[in-house]
Formats: structure tokens, C-alpha cells, sequence
């Protein structure tokens, strides 16, 4: 076996359903300790290659080992050091929070004492000690997504999957999520995740892949896709409805590195935004609205896709 | 390892029934006190009045009371395995959940006729307790009906469950009790010996496996069992339990690792 870190290898790794490909050959390495992220639109594969690695579905081609494993083979032991975290909520809604990670914990073969003393725990670290005894159902979404935390980490996996964690919750609910994944970051447990929001992608993860219809269309650490495949500052103009086209056509010839012209707005890729701004001013354009920013996974996505990630 | 695997998902229904087990021996005790009450004493009075040999000279509630214990098995096994086993695919998702654990499919599957199992041993006891203290058992062989209402469930169980997991809308088990549940349980030879079927359809009734429970529970009861008829009917009902254990296997893993 190669590298005793790395944790998840996939080579030429494809799912097909049916006629359709879902996952088109791709490759990757996880090692131990990482946060690593699958970044993409609906569709991309993701949650195929998630399912996958959670030894639910069977690869149609190419080789994946996880924890030095063949998941068609070993699925049971590979999955008893796996925590899962679905993009749909699981959870027996008929049973009480406690429940839950009772008949979780029981699935895993743990002792009931066991079972008790980490729920005291994990319901603690999910802020929902005192739902402990309540039904699921009435739970908000932000505290069902807490609990599915919860229940994932009761067997005290090696390696946590977590499938669009924050997809469907309101802002607020999200950023405690991503606090309770920020801190399990940094008691150095093994994350993978699937996103189609940049900056949960850009908070979260060392290191990340993009996907697009299948395929891997660029990888590295967040800062790194961004230096190589956008430039430090975005201009972003808005212009009046009519006067969006006749802008574009004045801002070809700008001194900028890349121009993209979207159904509402154009964006100006530049070192230096102000200076690009100075620049748009000059040439007698007036847009509604401007404003410089810093590059995000937005626009790497962007630039590799030609198309945008959340719609 | 793999039957630990299935009773960890035993373990769960019985975590379950925790919330619901009140209810569900309230209607266990009640059903038979109502059906043997009202059809075994009540219409059995008239019938016994006519004559009964075509019963084998027996009263109409020594017939009856083993014909309702293996068609309570079946309807029981219907009821565990259709939407219960449905609703963790479809409503709760929490099979989903489960096969992220180390369980697979065939655990699940495994798991719920265990529980399967042990309802039907419940129920059933409940139901030759009631059918002893009505008076309707006629031989200490009716000990044996528990194993046999037991099978003959499961030969509803297995197969059925297997095919709740193929089905994508609720209405199909809807259609499954009124053309399958329906008829078999009322002309399997429950309520009546399959010999006044006319002719035509009696190979018919021979070949639900509720006719070879209901024959067997009732030869049992009445202590006038032969061992080679006994042995046919449990060969055909174990036969059917085997061939239903061997598609649901098939039929959890298509539905959960997609």
C-alpha cells in the first residue's frame, strides 16, 4: 500500500447510470487531517463521487481505496470509520434527539454507556443539550443538519463526509454550522465535503477540487486556484439595462486581463480595480453601480466553466 | 458478523416499537376475543345446528379458531412488511441512513424479518391463548401452530417486503390487500373448507401458501395432523419463505446502492 496518509486515492474513478455519466474518470488523493472539498454546480458529479466514498455505490470504473481499502469488498469496515453526513436529512423525525444517536451508535456496535457518555458530548458540541429529550420533527432545519453532525461523529470516525452541509439553511443557521465544522477542522479531523457555495469552499477547505459535468476541472488550495486561474481584483459594473451591451463593446479594448460579461452585470478582471475603475470612468461610461472586490472560487469557477456556480 | 449486523437492525424496530407496542397488544387481544366471539360462537351456533360434517364433525369454532390464527399471521406479515418497510425508504429515509453504518442492504432486510418474526411469535401466542381460553383447541399438538402461524407469515413477509422495496408510490400495496390480502383471506379455507369451491378454482386456493398454513394450523389444532401432509405444507411454506428472502436480498441492494 502506498503512503500510510493518504486516506482516500481515487484513479480514473467513473459512475455511470445508465447511458449517463454522473462521474467521468476522475483522480484524487485525501491524507489525514485534510479539509478537502468537491466544489461545484448541481450535477457535477459530487454527490455520485460522495456516495462512492461513503461505500454506497458501487464504481462503475477506475480504482478507489479508502483507508487502504476496496469499498466493494470491506464496505462494513470501511464505513465503521466513516462518519456521513447526507445532503438530505435522515434522521428518525419519530424518535427523540437522544434516540437518534442511540439507535446510530447501536448501528456501529457501541455499548450503551458508551452510546450515553458521547452523546452527553456530541450534544453539547451541537448546542442542542436541552432538545436531548425532544421528537426530531418540530426541530428547526439548522438543528436537524446540528444532530445529522452529531450522529455522524458517535462512532468517532476517521474520516467525516459531508455531503452540501449547508444547503437549504438560512444564513444564520449556516455560519453555526460552519463554526461547528471550523472547530472539528481544528481538532484535526479528516473532512471531506461537497459545495456549491464559494465561500463555504474558501473557509473550509486546504485543499479543493473543482468539478464540472463529471470531470476535475482544475485542483489546489483555495488561494492557489484563485492566483492561477483569476487575478487579484474584480471590478464588477452594473449599467442600465440598454446600456449594458454598448458598455461591454467600449470596455473591450481595457487595459484588463479578462472581461466577462454576465446576463446582469460585467465583470472586469484586473490587477488593480481602482485603477481599472479610473480607466472605465475615462471612457465616458457611467455605470449604475461599481465596485472592487477580491477574486473569489466564484471566479475561478467562472473562468474554467465559462458559467456561474450558484444560480 | 453478518447476523450481529442484523440484529443491530432488530435492535432498532425494537427501539421503535417502544412508542407504539401499548396499542398494538390492545388490538392483538381484542381482534381474536371479536372474531372468534362473533363468528365462531355467534354464527357458529347456526352452522353447528346443520351439521358439521363437512367440517370433519367438528364445532364451527374448533375450524375456524386455527383458519383465523394463520390468516392473522398473513395479515399481520402484510402490515410489517409493506409500509413500514416502504416508509424508512421513501418517508424517513432512515434505511438510507443505516447503510452509511457498517450494516448493508442485506442486513436491513435481515433485520426486519427478525422482527417480522418476533411479531408473528407474539401476536400468534396471543392468538392461541384467546383461541385455548375460548375453548376452540381440541389437542395439545395446537402448541405447534405457533412455529406454523409463524412460517406461514413469513412466507407473506419475505416475499412482500421484497417487493415493497421495488415500489416507487404507496397506492401499489393499497392494490395488494384488495385483489391479494381480501380474497386469500376469505377463500383460502379460513372461513370455510376449500372443498365447496367449485372445481375450477380449487387448484387455486391450493397454491397460496395461506391454504397450506390455515390446513396446517387447523390439522394441529384438531390433533388429526399426518405427518405427510404436515411435511408438504411446511416444505411449501418454507419454500416460499426462501424464495422471498433470496429476492429481497436482491431487491434491497438495487434500491439502497444505487
Amino acid at each position: 500500500m502506498a503512503h500510510p496518509d493518504i486516506l482516500i486515492r481515487a484513479r480514473g474513478l467513473t459512475k455511470r447510470f445508465g447511458d449517463f455519466v454522473a462521474v467521468d474518470g476522475i483522480d484524487f488523493e485525501l491524507s489525514r487531517g485534510e479539509v478537502f472539498g468537491f466544489l461545484g454546480p448541481n450535477g457535477a458529479g459530487k454527490s455520485s463521487t460522495m456516495r462512492m466514498i461513503g461505500c454506497v455505490s458501487p464504481p462503475s470504473g477506475g480504482e478507489l481505496t479508502i483507508l487502504g481499502l476496496d469499498p466493494v469488498r470491506h464496505g462494513p469496515q470501511i464505513r465503521a470509520k466513516l462518519g456521513v453526513v447526507p445532503q438530505e436529512d435522515t434522521l428518525d423525525v419519530e424518535l427523540t434527539v437522544r434516540e437518534n444517536l442511540l439507535v446510530y451508535g447501536r448501528y456501529f456496535g457501541l455499548r450503551r454507556e458508551e452510546i450515553r457518555d458521547r452523546t452527553a458530548k456530541l450534544l453539547d458540541f451541537v448546542q442542542l443539550t436541552e432538545r436531548a429529550g425532544d421528537q426530531v420533527d418540530p426541530l428547526s432545519g439548522g438543528m436537524k443538519r446540528r444532530l445529522t453532525i452529531a450522529r455522524s461523529l458517535i462512532s468517532e470516525p476517521e474520516i467525516l463526509l459531508l455531503d452540501e452541509p449547508t444547503t437549504g439553511l438560512d444564513p444564520q443557521a449556516r455560519h453555526v454550522v460552519w463554526d461547528r465544522l471550523y472547530r472539528l477542522k481544528q481538532q484535526g479531523v479528516t473532512l471531506v465535503l461537497t459545495t456549491h457555495y464559494m465561500d463555504e469552499a474558501e473557509q473550509l477547505c486546504d485543499r479543493l477540487v473543482v468539478m464540472d459535468r463529471g470531470k476535475i476541472a482544475a485542483e489546489g488550495s483555495p488561494r492557489r486556484l484563485i492566483e492561477t486561474y483569476s487575478t487579484p481584483e474584480v471590478l464588477e459594473l452594473r449599467f442600465a439595462l440598454h446600456e449594458q451591451e454598448q458598455a461591454a463593446e467600449k470596455l473591450a479594448d481595457l487595459p484588463a486581463e479578462r472581461l466577462e460579461v454576465l446576463a446582469d452585470r460585467v465583470l472586469v478582471y484586473a490587477q488593480d480595480g481602482d485603477e481599472a475603475l479610473a480607466a472605465v470612468r475615462g471612457r465616458g461610461l457611467a455605470p449604475v453601480t461599481s465596485l472592487v472586490r477580491r477574486s473569489t472560487l466564484e471566479d475561478v469557477f467562472l473562468r474554467l466553466t465559462g458559467r456561474q456556480l450558484e444560480d | 458478523m453478518a447476523r450481529a449486523y442484523a440484529v443491530r437492525q432488530l435492535r432498532f424496530w425494537l427501539t421503535n416499537y417502544r412508542r407504539t407496542w401499548k396499542g398494538s397488544i390492545y388490538s392483538e387481544v381484542l381482534s381474536p376475543v371479536l372474531y372468534l366471539g362473533a363468528m365462531g360462537l355467534g354464527l357458529g351456533a347456526m352452522i353447528d345446528k346443520h351439521g358439521t360434517a363437512s367440517l370433519g364433525h367438528v364445532s364451527y369454532l374448533a375450524f375456524l379458531a386455527p383458519g383465523l390464527l394463520a390468516a392473522t399471521a398473513m395479515q399481520t406479515a402484510m402490515g410489517e412488511s409493506t409500509y413500514p418497510v416502504y416508509g424508512s425508504v421513501k418517508w424517513l429515509k432512515t434505511y438510507q441512513a443505516a447503510i452509511s453504518t457498517p450494516l448493508r442492504p442485506a442486513d436491513l432486510f435481515h433485520g426486519h424479518l427478525l422482527w417480522t418474526t418476533l411479531r408473528l411469535a407474539m401476536g400468534s401466542a396471543v392468538f392461541l391463548v384467546v383461541m385455548t381460553a375460548f375453548g376452540a383447541v381440541r389437542s395439545p399438538w395446537a402448541l405447534a401452530c405457533l412455529p406454523a402461524a409463524v412460517l406461514t407469515g413469513l412466507a407473506f413477509a419475505a416475499p412482500i417486503e421484497a417487493y415493497a422495496m421495488t415500489c416507487s408510490k404507496e397506492t401499489s400495496f393499497a392494490l395488494l390487500f384488495r385483489f391479494g390480502v381480501i380474497p386469500l383471506f376469505l377463500f383460502s379455507g379460513t372461513f370455510f373448507p376449500v372443498t365447496q369451491l367449485p372445481a375450477v378454482v380449487r387448484p387455486l386456493a391450493y397454491l397460496t401458501p395461506l391454504w397450506h398454513g390455515v390446513a396446517l394450523c387447523r390439522s394441529l389444532s384438531l390433533g388429526d395432523a399426518q405427518l405427510g401432509s404436515s411435511a408438504v405444507h411446511v416444505a411449501y411454506l418454507v419454500a416460499v419463505v426462501a424464495a422471498g428472502i433470496y429476492a429481497g436480498q436482491r431487491t434491497y441492494r438495487r434500491r439502497l446502492y444505487a
